[in-house]
C-alpha cells in the first residue's frame, strides 16, 4: 500500500497546482486593489533627494495636481519608462511631477538622474522604505494621481507607457478644478 | 475565400486527429491490425492539413490580406518580406498554428521513421500523439482562430510589434516550439509504455534519439532568446528571470534529467518509473508554460494578450492530459518499477544525483515562478521575485551539479571502487585547485561575492580535466592519436557527444562568472566629441543623425572605439520610432568579440544635443551561448551515434515477435 501512494504524490502536487493556477484564472496580477485610492495621501515627510536640508512632505501635494512616481535606479521597468515622464514633464503644465525614490542609493540615484534627465520637480529620498510602507508600495515602479486637496484619484502598477496618461490617469481627474473625477486603481 | 479553406483544413486536421485518438488505440486492445495500421496515414494526413492552414495564413500575409484580423492585427504593407512571414507566429493565434503543426510534424515523423518498433506499440504513441493534437486544434478552433475575418477591412495593418522585428525573434519561436512539442514525444512513447505495461531497454533506446533532438532544438532556442533579449531590449542582459523565461528553463532542466535517466534505463534496466515520471514532467511544464504565457495569470513582458476563456480551456486541457496520464502512472508504475541493482559508489547512482539536483532546480524555478500567486492565494499581499532569489537558488545547485558532472563520467556501471576512482580524479582536482587559487591572486575582486570567481572558474577547469581524464580513461588501451578518429567513426559518438555537452556547460559557466563579476557598465551624459573610457577602452562619440527605415524613423548614433591610440570599431546604435505603433525601440550596437563585447545603446536625448548613453564592456559574454550551442553540438553527435542505426536492424525481428506475442496476449 505504502508503494502505491507512493506514486500518487505527482498527482497530487499537480492537483495542488491547478488549484492554485484556477485560483489564479480568477485574478487580475496587474490590478492590486488599493485601499487608497480615493482618500487623502498618507502622511510623509522626507528629505529631497540630493538636498538633505529641504523636506518633502504633504505640503507639497496641495494646490496642484501632482503625479507621484515611485522609482529606483536598480528598477528596470523604472528606466524603460522615464522618457514617458520627460515627455509628460515638458507636455503637461498643469500637473507637477514628484519622484518618490525608493530603496536606492543616493549615488546610484542622482546618476541615473544626470545621465537620462530629470522629470521631477523634487524627488523625495526614501532608502528604507518609510514612505513606501504607508503608501503601500510593492514594486517600482508605481505612479499615484493626487488631485490638489492631497487626494489619491488613480494608482497604475508597473510602467508608465506611451498612453497611459491619456487612457489611464487623464480620465480620473478634472484639470480645470484640479480634483478627481472618480477613483479608481 | 482563401482565409476560409484554411480554416477548413484546420477542421479537417481536427478531424483526423479525433480519429488517430481512438481507431488506432482501440485496434490495439482488440488486436485489430487494419484498425492500428490506421495510425500512419492519419498522422501524415493530420500534418498534411495543418500544414496547408499554416501555407495559407502564410499567404495571407505576404498578400496583405487585412480583411483577417490577425493579419490586420500584426501586419503592416510597409514591413520588410522576412517580417511578414515572422509575423505569421508573432503573436497568439499564429504561433498556436504553429505549435499544433509542429505536434503534427513530430507525429509525421514519428510515423515515419519508427519501422522498427512493433505497431502494437506504435499505435499507443501515434493515439497519444493524436490526443495532444485534438487538444490544441481544438483550443484554436474555439477560442483562438487565426482565419477570423473582419469587415469592412482596415486600409492598413497595424503592424507586427517591434519588439519581434528583428531576425532573431523570427527564428526564435520555432526553435523553441519544436523543442517543446517534441517532448510530445518522449510523453507519447511513455504513456504508451504504461499503456502497455512494459518498460524495457527497449523502450529507452527508443525514445533516447527523439528526446534528445527536442532537447537540442530547446537548447538552441532558449540560447537565441537569451541573446535576442542581449541585445534588442537594450540593457545589456541576458537573462531576466522572467515568468516566459522560466517556463522555457523548466522544461529543459527536466529534460536534461530525462535524457540522463534515459540512459541509465537503456543500459542497466533501472530507474524505469522515475524516467516515465520524468517524461511526463518534461511535457507537463512546456504545456504549463503555454498556459503561464497564455492565460494572463502571471504579468510577463512577453505576455500575450490575455482572454479568461482561454485560460480556462488551457487549464481544463492541462488538467485532462496532464492530471489523465499522472493518474495513469500512479496506476501502471507501481508494476513496472524496479531493475537493476547497483552500489552506492555507481554511475547510476551519480545520475540519479543529477537528476535529484535538476529536479531540485526545476522545482526551485517553478516555486519562485508561481510565488506571486501562491501569495495572493494565501492572501498574504502581493510579491515580486526577482533577481536576487533566483540567482542565489542558481549558484546554490549548480556547482553540486558540475561538481558531479565530473566525477560520473568516470565511474562504473553498477559499482566501482574509491581507489580507483580517487586515483583518476587526482589530476583533474589539483589543477582544478590550482586554478581556482591562481584565480585569487590574478583576478582580484574586492566585493562580497569574492568567492564566485575563484568558484566559477574552478568548476569550469574541474569540468575540462575531468572530460580530458575520462577520454584518456576510454582510450587507454589505444595508444596512436588518431584513436580519438577512430572511435568516433566506430561506435563512440554518443560518449563523444556527452564530452562535448559538457564542455559546453563549461564554457556557460565561465561566461556567466566572468560577465557578472568583471562586466563594467556606464550610465552616461555625452555631448558629440566626448570620449569616455570603459575598461580600458575610450569610446569617441560622433553625434546622432535621424535615418529613415522601411516602416520606422531611427535616430542613429556613430561611436568610434579605440584600444589605446587604435581605432577598433565603429558603432551605430540606434533608437527607432515605428510608424504604426508609435512605439520606441532601442537597438544596441555591439562590437563582438571571442573574450569580450563593447555594447553601446541610446538612452534618451537631453537638451544641447547631448545624449544619455549606455556603454558596456561584457567580458567573455559569447561563451554563455557558444556553451549552448556546444551542448546542442554534442547531443547531435549522441544522436548520431550507430548503436541507434545498428540497433533498429538488430531489434527489428525480436520486436516483431514482442510485439506479436504482446497483441496475443492483451
Amino acid at each position: 500500500m505504502g508503494k502505491t501512494l507512493k506514486f500518487l504524490i505527482p498527482l497530487a502536487l499537480f492537483a495542488g497546482l491547478v488549484a492554485l493556477l484556477f485560483f489564479g484564472l480568477g485574478t487580475d496580477p496587474r490590478k492590486v486593489p488599493s485601499p487608497l485610492v480615493g482618500k487623502l495621501a498618507p502622511e510623509f515627510s522626507l528629505p529631497a533627494l540630493g538636498d538633505p536640508t529641504r523636506t518633502v512632505s504633504n505640503a507639497d501635494l496641495l494646490g496642484q495636481v501632482s503625479l507621484v512616481n515611485v522609482w529606483a535606479s536598480w528598477c528596470y521597468s523604472c528606466r524603460a519608462e522615464h522618457a514617458q515622464l520627460l515627455r509628460l514633464a515638458r507636455e503637461l503644465k498643469e500637473v507637477q511631477i514628484l519622484g518618490l525614490n525608493w530603496k536606492d542609493t543616493e549615488a546610484d540615484a542622482q546618476q541615473m538622474l544626470r545621465a537620462s534627465g530629470n522629470p521631477y520637480q523634487v524627488s523625495a529620498f526614501d532608502p528604507d522604505n518609510r514612505a513606501g510602507i504607508h503608501w503601500g508600495v510593492y514594486g517600482a515602479p508605481e505612479t499615484f494621481l493626487v488631485d490638489s486637496e492631497g487626494r489619491i484619484c488613480y494608482k497604475k502598477i508597473g510602467p508608465v507607457e506611451p498612453g497611459t496618461w491619456e487612457s489611464e490617469l487623464a480620465p480620473t481627474i478634472d484639470l480645470t478644478t484640479r480634483k478627481c473625477k472618480e477613483y479608481r486603481s | 475565400m482563401i482565409p476560409e479553406l484554411g480554416h477548413f483544413a484546420l477542421i479537417l486536421a481536427l478531424g483526423l486527429a479525433l480519429i488517430q485518438a481512438i481507431l488506432p488505440l482501440a485496434g490495439s486492445y482488440t488486436g485489430n491490425l487494419a484498425w492500428m495500421s490506421t495510425a500512419r496515414p492519419l498522422a501524415w494526413g493530420q500534418f498534411v492539413f495543418t500544414a496547408i492552414a499554416f501555407a495559407l495564413l502564410l499567404l495571407a500575409f505576404l498578400t496583405d490580406d487585412f480583411s483577417v484580423v490577425y493579419v490586420a492585427s500584426n501586419s503592416n504593407t510597409l514591413m520588410p518580406t522576412i517580417y511578414k512571414v515572422s509575423a505569421v507566429w508573432g503573436a497568439h493565434e499564429g504561433s498556436l498554428l504553429l505549435w499544433a503543426g509542429f505536434l503534427a510534424a513530430w507525429g509525421a515523423a514519428v510515423a515515419g521513421l519508427s519501422r522498427n518498433i512493433p505497431l502494437q506499440v506504435l499505435a499507443r504513441i501515434l493515439a497519444v500523439m493524436g490526443m495532444v493534437g485534438i487538444g490544441f486544434l481544438l483550443f484554436m478552433l474555439l477560442t483562438s482562430n487565426p482565419f477570423e475575418r473582419i469587415f469592412p477591412p482596415p486600409l492598413e495593418g497595424r503592424d507586427l510589434n517591434p519588439l519581434l522585428q528583428d531576425p532573431g525573434l523570427a527564428i526564435h519561436p520555432p526553435l523553441l516550439y519544436m523543442g517543446y512539442v517534441g517532448f510530445s514525444v518522449a510523453f507519447a512513447f511513455a504513456i504508451a509504455a504504461l499503456l502497455g505495461g512494459k518498460l524495457d531497454a527497449a523502450w529507452a533506446r527508443w525514445s533516447r534519439p527523439w528526446t534528445t533532438t527536442a532537447w537540442i532544438f530547446l537548447t538552441l532556442g532558449i540560447a537565441l532568446g537569451s541573446w535576442w533579449a542581449y541585445y534588442e531590449l537594450g540593457w545589456g542582459g541576458w537573462w531576466f528571470w522572467d515568468p516566459v523565461e522560466n517556463a522555457s528553463l523548466m522544461p529543459w532542466l527536466a529534460g536534461t534529467a530525462l535524457m540522463h535517466s534515459l540512459a541509465v534505463t537503456e543500459k542497466r534496466g533501472a530507474f524505469k518509473s522515475w524516467t516515465v515520471l520524468l517524461a511526463i514532467t518534461a511535457f507537463s511544464l512546456s504545456l504549463l508554460g503555454t498556459f503561464l504565457v497564455r492565460s494572463g495569470v502571471l504579468t510577463s513582458v512577453h505576455a500575450f494578450a490575455t482572454d479568461p476563456a482561454r485560460g480556462t480551456f488551457i487549464l481544463i486541457f492541462l488538467c485532462i492530459v496532464i492530471g489523465g496520464s499522472l493518474a495513469l502512472y500512479a496506476w501502471r508504475a507501481p508494476a513496472v518499477s524496479g531493475g537493476g541493482r547497483f552500489d552506492l559508489l555507481s554511475r547510476e547512482s551519480f545520475l540519479l544525483a543529477n537528476n535529484l539536483l535538476l529536479t531540485l532546480l526545476t522545482a526551485l524555478i517553478l516555486l519562485g515562478t508561481l510565488a506571486p500567486l501562491i501569495y495572493e492565494a494565501m492572501a498574504w499581499g502581493k510579491i515580486s521575485v526577482g533577481f536576487p532569489w533566483f540567482n542565489t537558488m542558481f549558484v546554490a545547485v549548480t556547482p553540486f551539479l558540475a561538481l558531479l558532472m565530473g566525477i560520473g563520467p568516470m565511474t562504473r556501471w553498477k559499482q566501482d571502487e574509491p581507489g580507483r576512482l580517487a586515483r583518476e580524479l587526482r589530476v583533474p582536482f589539483i589543477l582544478t585547485g590550482a586554478a581556482s587559487l591562481l584565480t585569487v591572486f590574478l583576478m582580484p575582486l574586492l566585493s562580497l561575492d569574492w568567492y564566485l570567481v575563484p568558484l566559477g572558474i574552478g568548476l569550469a577547469v574541474w569540468l575540462l580535466t575531468a572530460h580530458i581524464q575520462a577520454i584518456r580513461e576510454r582510450l587507454r588501451h589505444k595508444n596512436s592519436p588518431s584513436a580519438i578518429l577512430r572511435d568516433l567513426a566506430t561506435n563512440g559518438r554518443s560518449f563523444y557527444g556527452m564530452i562535448l555537452a559538457h564542455l559546453g556547460v563549461a564554457m556557460f559557466v565561465v561566461g556567466v562568472t566572468m560577465v557578472a563579476n568583471y562586466g563594467q557598465e556606464k550610465d552616461v551624459r555625452m555631448s558629440p566629441g566626448d570620449s569616455q573610457e570603459v575598461a580600458g577602452y575610450r569610446f569617441l562619440f560622433h553625434g546622432v543623425r535621424t535615418q529613415r527605415g522601411p516602416n520606422y524613423m531611427a535616430m542613429r548614433g556613430h561611436f568610434q572605439i579605440f584600444d589605446g591610440e587604435k581605432p577598433i570599431a565603429d558603432l551605430w546604435p540606434e533608437k527607432r520610432n515605428y510608424f504604426a505603433s508609435q512605439k520606441p525601440m532601442t537597438e544596441a550596437s555591439i562590437d563582438w568579440g571571442f573574450t569580450r563585447d563593447l555594447y553601446v545603446s541610446l538612452g534618451e536625448p537631453l537638451e544641447d544635443g547631448d545624449w544619455a548613453l549606455r556603454l558596456y564592456y561584457k567580458p567573455y559574454v559569447r561563451w554563455i551561448w557558444l556553451g549552448a550551442v556546444l551542448m546542442a553540438l554534442g547531443g547531435l553527435l549522441a544522436i548520431t551515434d550507430r548503436r541507434y542505426r545498428l540497433a533498429r536492424g538488430l531489434t527489428r525481428a525480436s520486436a516483431d515477435v514482442a510485439g506479436a506475442t504482446a497483441t496475443a496476449r492483451s
